[in-house]
């Protein structure tokens, strides 16, 4: 694919719950090979966006494409079709099974009316090794034996094991020590060299910094800013955080400020 | 990278064998040290509980008879306890199991003796309410969202009051068919015992050495063969010994008639044992149980059913339960209202945690239930013979039931902090 046609492209999104309008005509692209950041601060609307991308709910209105043709995406299953996969902060993994049964939980491959352990965990096996990961002992190990880094590798893999096109990471590496997050990021800049799209959310603007290719800037509820991460310093992607506008960057003075009054 | 320096750090295993049985020992203790700690006490409690018995009753606990009388009190108990473990791996409790045995008992005492049905009919309505009963708890825990802890209190309560309806006035309504009698008093031919023991340690040996062979094929890490070798060899002399003492004459040395060989009761916990444990740990819907017990919201966000999955396991607890009922039938030629009640679910649930099974969901094997039930029935069988005060083995089964969920509670500490 060119990097001419984002992988992921929303334009006009809107989102409201209730009286709370929490999406306003959203636009974001994100191109595979990249890592797109999402950045914004609590409230801003970056969980709506994912999880509207992710077919937990539907948006109001607005269009979404996907490899340059319109979708509509109704249900996470939906989503996974289309080879989106979501890693969610609580990496919903299951302490009491090994790391090959959850990267298969809920897609187990089978033969007949069993199990395929060995075609499961030949395959994991293989995903794991083109991630380059070298910190597990042994994949029939138990998850609760697992440091935080270990299983927020295991839930990057799994996400990854389905051919997926794009992989939305929310803060991946929030609970992470200094190593261990350093571990992450790697791992995450090599999904986007193995030429997948991803979406970062994140709070941490070293994190950001350092692996981003791409910043996307919401303020409440509005796309501030998306720009490339070498034209941006850190502290204006902190003043578009908090303010929704640095310099030129970012939303229009009123809009900003009538923002900011709702 | 300079994680490389880290000492979890080390490369995912290249393909090549578990280097041996000193090696294999190591992972195992390794595991056990982790939390994973299994049947491990279970089976160390029941050979100690076994020694004991013997160096102080030796003359009457270790006699044949005992032996086989020992089968025969933990197999209601052992079957109760599978179904058990399916509610249990969820985190869930059934705690009218026992009055659903009970009441399962009833129909099958009331179909084949007062209304004259031939047993696979009686047998067939026993099972299906069973199902009904698990059928309805699962329903009001999984989709209503009653804790399983009030919905099956209450259906103790309920079953109670059903069973002394459908047995009626009477009280007690004897079991005079022959095949229904057969399973908990007759024994197998000798011949058939030992072609029983030599079909599961083949059957063993065989869908073992299988796997290893798919596993090198496929070029991952196999077990070594010289640990095949030892496990079988184990099986074979357990299995050999067992089917050797059982096929003694066990008759009082001036009695008339010969009694021996393996109760039939034996293949029917081993037809469970296995089909069961197939289920669980070889289908999906066995890995999504376990998933459910693990990580409830994990489990549904990956598209598992959790609610159907749920009351699949409530209905295969009572259609246990029902099975269990019919051995307590045949064991004791008859029904009464206190068919699966006084301390029967107590004893199954004491027996599903001390095989190691987890109370907190997501941990424990069918085989859980045959390790546990025999260590309740050697407590039961054994201590009347030292003592013939009853207060004092309700107290110490009480206590091996609290060691058991100690053990149980620290293990999961321990496998909680491991993941540091």
């Amino acid at each position: 694919m060119t990097t001419d046609t984002p992988l992921l492209s929303l334009r006009g999104i809107n989102k409201s719950f209730g009286p709370v309008h929490v999406l306003r005509d959203v636009d974001l692209d994100v191109r595979a090979g990249r890592v797109t950041a999402l950045v914004g601060d609590n409230g801003a609307g970056k969980s709506t966006l994912i999880k509207g991308v992710a077919g937990i709910y539907p948006f109001d209105s607005g269009q979404v494409m996907f490899e340059g043709a319109p979708v509509s995406i109704g249900g996470p299953k939906q989503a996974n079709a289309l080879g989106i996969e979501v890693v969610y902060q609580d990496l919903a993994l299951c302490d009491n099974l090994d790391v090959v049964h959850n990267m298969f939980l809920g897609r187990e491959m089978k033969s007949g009316v069993t199990l395929d352990e060995t075609a499961m965990e030949k395959r994991a096996g293989e995903t794991l090794k083109g991630l380059s990961v070298r910190t597990l002992k042994s994949l029939r190990q138990q998850v609760s034996s697992l440091s935080g880094g270990q299983r927020q590798t295991v839930a990057i893999a799994r996400a990854v094991l389905w051919n997926s096109k794009l992989v939305i990471l929310d803060e991946p590496t929030a609970a992470l020590g200094v190593a261990q997050t350093e571990q992450v990021l790697a791992l995450v800049r090599r999904l986007a060299d193995n030429g997948l799209g991803v979406i970062l959310i994140s709070h941490n603007m070293n994190d950001v910094a350092a692996v981003a290719d791409d910043i996307a800037c919401l303020y409440l509820g509005r796309m501030a800013a998306q720009v490339e991460a070498s034209t941006v310093d850190n502290r204006q992607v902190v003043e578009l955080i908090t303010t929704g506008r640095s310099g030129d960057l970012g939303l229009q003075p009123e809009v900003a400020a009538a923002g900011g009054v709702a | 990278m300079s994680a490389l320096q880290q000492p979890t750090d080390v490369d995912v295993p290249a393909a090549g064998d578990t280097a041996g049985i000193g090696q294999a020992m190591r992972d195992y203790w390794a595991r056990v040290r982790g939390g994973d700690i299994g049947s491990l006490p279970a089976v160390l409690g029941l050979i100690a509980l076994v020694i004991l018995f013997s160096v102080l009753e030796g003359s009457t606990f270790l006699s044949i008879f005992n032996f086989a009388n020992l089968i025969n009190q933990s197999a209601a108990i052992i079957v109760l306890a599978m179904g058990l473990i399916f509610v249990l791996l969820l985190g869930e409790i059934d705690l009218s199991a026992g009055y659903a045995a009970g009441t399962a008992a009833a129909v099958l005492a009331v179909t084949l003796t007062n209304w004259g049905w031939s047993w696979p009919l009686a047998l067939a309505a026993a099972l299906v309410t069973g199902m009904v009963i698990g059928f309805v708890i699962g329903l009001l825990v999984a989709r209503l969202g009653i804790p399983s802890f009030v919905v099956t209190l209450a259906m103790f309560l309920a079953l109670q009051g059903l069973m002394l309806l459908i047995i009626g006035e009477g009280g007690t309504i004897p079991i005079r068919d022959d095949a229904i009698l057969v399973i908990m008093n007759g024994n197998m031919p000798v011949w058939l015992g030992w072609l029983l023991a030599l079909v599961i340690v083949a059957g063993f040996a065989l869908s073992t050495f299988l796997a290893i062979r798919r596993r090198r094929k496929a070029g991952l890490p196999a077990e070594a063969m010289s640990v095949w070798l030892v496990k079988v060899l184990a099986l074979a002399v357990l299995i050999g010994v067992a089917t050797y003492l059982l096929n003694q004459e066990r008759q009082l040395p001036n009695a008339k008639i010969v009694i021996q060989g393996v109760p039939w009761v034996v293949p029917v916990i081993l037809v469970l044992l296995v089909g069961l444990t197939f289920i669980l740990q070889r289908t999906g819907f066995g890995r999504h149980v376990y998933a459910v017990g693990g990580n409830r919201e994990a489990a549904r966000r990956s598209g598992i059913n959790v609610k159907g999955l749920m009351i699949t396991c409530f209905i295969f607890c009572s259609t246990l339960a029902a099975v269990a009922g019919v051995l307590l039938a045949s064991r004791d030629n008859s029904v009464s209202p206190t068919t699966g009640g006084a301390q029967t679910l107590l004893f199954a649930v004491g027996a599903a945690v001390i095989g190691g099974t987890s109370l907190f969901g997501g941990r424990g094997k069918i085989r859980d239930a045959v390790i546990g039930g025999l260590v309740i029935a050697v407590i039961a069988n054994g201590l009347p013979l030292i003592t013939q005060q009853s207060g004092i083995q309700f107290v110490v089964t009480g206590l091996v039931l609290l060691v058991a969920a100690s053990v149980d509670a620290i293990s999961r500490r321990k496998a909680a902090a491991s993941g540091a």
